[in-house]
């Protein structure tokens, strides 16, 4: 039996910084996807929210929210959080409705409204939360772990600022022409590095902003997309995958990995296992893909993504990059939207733009940040507390 | 009078001595160790042992990667004020095979540091108060 569903629409509100509800930012994404479906509100059988931890009580429960914000119809809900995986979450739930047959017509929501500068861990006192304890005893913040990821990077690959420059450069000229990102500007290399440091070897420019956003799609059986004549883009695997005991990956907000003394190592390590999932869910391989959008928190993390999806072997990131494979109109484009470089980070509505992002490229409908030929292309990023995440979309 | 000297957290690491140690816990069946403390059951999926007892762990070990804090961290983090940057370590115990985080003393800063340097564990101010000195473990190279 086909694993497959369809991608009927696609929508998103575009990112920036307005300090509005959250709630706003996810029904005109939801609308838009369901115009560019053709399937009205009251004709969806299931709805899905990808939750936010910074907005209050109606972020906990997005998916009502959502629900009661486009109107209530009495349909199934579920809300999912997984850090920055919530979207791969939200995308897996509707996608396991519909292969169920639970239902036909399903749509998924992620918004989020970003507080500024640092993320901070919520409020109180918590001793037995590694996300507050490592903010109260290290001040480890995000950007301490980026910057850990990408002088390693620099010690065994022989990676340059220069790079990791060279990763914002690239991404700055992707986003610029992309109407829904927040930053439309291009920069030099040497713009990027006279930005000041904030962990070192990680210049301002090279980390992430926090952004509001909101995305969404339309999911469908394939059942119901050739009934209304459609050949429709596809999602042909999902991945939401865990990391095996001992994980030996540094991973936020732990203060150490696990201990690998006297242990078997997993064959697959964390990181590489994400993406692997998907790829053996859709029965292809990594040769086998377009683009890919991943997650560039920073601009190191994108080197790490070309190796942990199978575009090239351990160290050989930078050599991608430095060739121009990995541009718009290179071998393999990465983060032909422009990344998280020109977004900035909106937690759960990040991975269901890449979907969408994947799907606009695979139609034919990028406008100037198409890539030519696209027909199969992969997400991926991870969220914090070991939530692996990627999503493989075809023609 | 000197200020009272408290750790930051309860039985994370000894404070007494040249030679304090950051403290886990090691499974009495698989002898899998596990830091911070795992109290309640071993965290390896195949072994079912809610027994653990307190282990120090290695003092020493290798510099995995670095970096720094060039502002200051938010709340619950309490920065000096006025903020100094200071620089961050991972550390690879050797004998059990993990990675350890923790801040490096004030005086070493990025710029002294490699990979692959020996590290070892000190205790020093994490922050202090009107009445105490509050304690954290720190990472900086072997002397």
């Amino acid at each position: 039996m086909s694993k497959e569903v369809a991608i009927l629409g696609a929508g998103m509100h575009p990112w920036g910084k307005w300090g509005r509800n959250f709630v706003e930012y996810g029904t005109a994404a939801a609308h838009e996807a369901l115009a560019d479906a053709g399937i009205e509100w009251k004709d969806v059988q299931l709805v899905v929210g990808g939750d936010t931890m910074r907005n209050g009580y109606p972020g906990y429960v997005a998916g009502s929210t959502f629900a009661q914000a486009m109107g209530w119809t009495g349909i199934p809900v579920a809300s999912t959080y997984g850090a920055c995986a919530t979207g791969a979450q939200a995308i897996n739930v509707a996608r396991s409705h519909i292969l169920a047959g639970f239902c036909d017509v399903a749509l998924v929501v992620g918004a989020d409204a970003a507080p500024k500068g640092f993320f901070a861990p919520q409020g109180g006192e918590r001793v037995t939360d590694p996300d507050w304890l490592r903010f109260r005893l290290l001040g480890a913040t995000n950007p301490i772990y980026f910057g850990l990821s990408a002088r390693r990077r620099m010690e065994i690959y022989g990676a340059t600022r220069e790079d990791f420059a060279q990763v914002k450069v690239k991404n700055s000229r992707h986003g610029y022409t992309n109407p829904r990102s927040r930053y439309k500007k291009t920069y030099t290399v040497e713009e990027v590095l006279d930005s000041p440091v904030v962990s070192d070897p990680l210049h301002l420019l090279m980390i992430c902003a926090t952004s509001d956003g909101g995305a969404a799609l339309v999911l469908t059986s394939m059942e119901f997309a050739r009934k209304r004549g459609i050949d429709p883009v596809k999602i042909a695997g999902v991945s939401t995958v865990t990391p095996q005991y001992p994980n030996t990956t540094l991973d936020m907000p732990n203060f150490s990995t696990d201990s690998a003394a006297g242990q078997t190592l997993p064959d697959t390590p964390f990181m590489h296992s994400i993406a692997k999932r998907a790829y053996e869910e859709a029965g292809i391989g990594p040769e086998d893909v377009d683009l890919a959008e991943v997650y560039d928190l920073s601009a190191a993390l994108e080197l790490d993504w070309y190796e942990n999806i199978g575009l090239c072997a351990p160290g050989e990131a930078e050599k991608l990059l430095r060739d121009g494979d990995t541009a718009i109109g290179g071998r393999i484009p990465v983060n032909p939207s422009g990344g998280l470089s020109c977004f900035g980070e909106a937690v759960p509505a990040q991975a269901i733009a890449q979907v969408c992002e994947l799907t606009w490229q695979v139609r034919g409908q990028a406008g100037d940040r198409q890539v030519e030929g696209a027909r199969v292309g992969v997400t991926a990023n991870q969220g914090l507390f070991g939530h692996g995440s990627s999503v493989l979309v075809k023609r | 009078m000197s200020k009272q000297r408290t750790p930051a957290i309860d039985g994370w690491f000894t404070t007494d001595g040249n030679a304090p140690t950051l403290l886990g816990t090691r499974c009495t069946q698989c002898e899998a160790i596990f830091f911070p403390k795992e109290n309640f059951a071993c965290r390896n999926p195949a072994c079912t042992s809610t027994e653990l007892e307190e282990v120090p762990l290695s003092r020493r070990g290798k510099l995995w990667s670095f970096t720094n804090n060039c502002y200051p961290p938010p709340a619950p983090y309490v920065a000096a004020d006025p903020f100094e940057p200071y620089a961050v370590a991972a550390v690879e115990l050797e004998a059990e095979k993990m990675i350890v985080l923790g801040q490096v003393p004030s005086d070493v800063k990025v710029e002294d540091l490699s990979a692959g340097m020996d590290m070892e564990l000190v205790i020093d101010t994490l922050f202090e108060e009107d009445e105490r000195e509050v304690l954290i473990w720190k990472w900086r190279p072997a002397a």
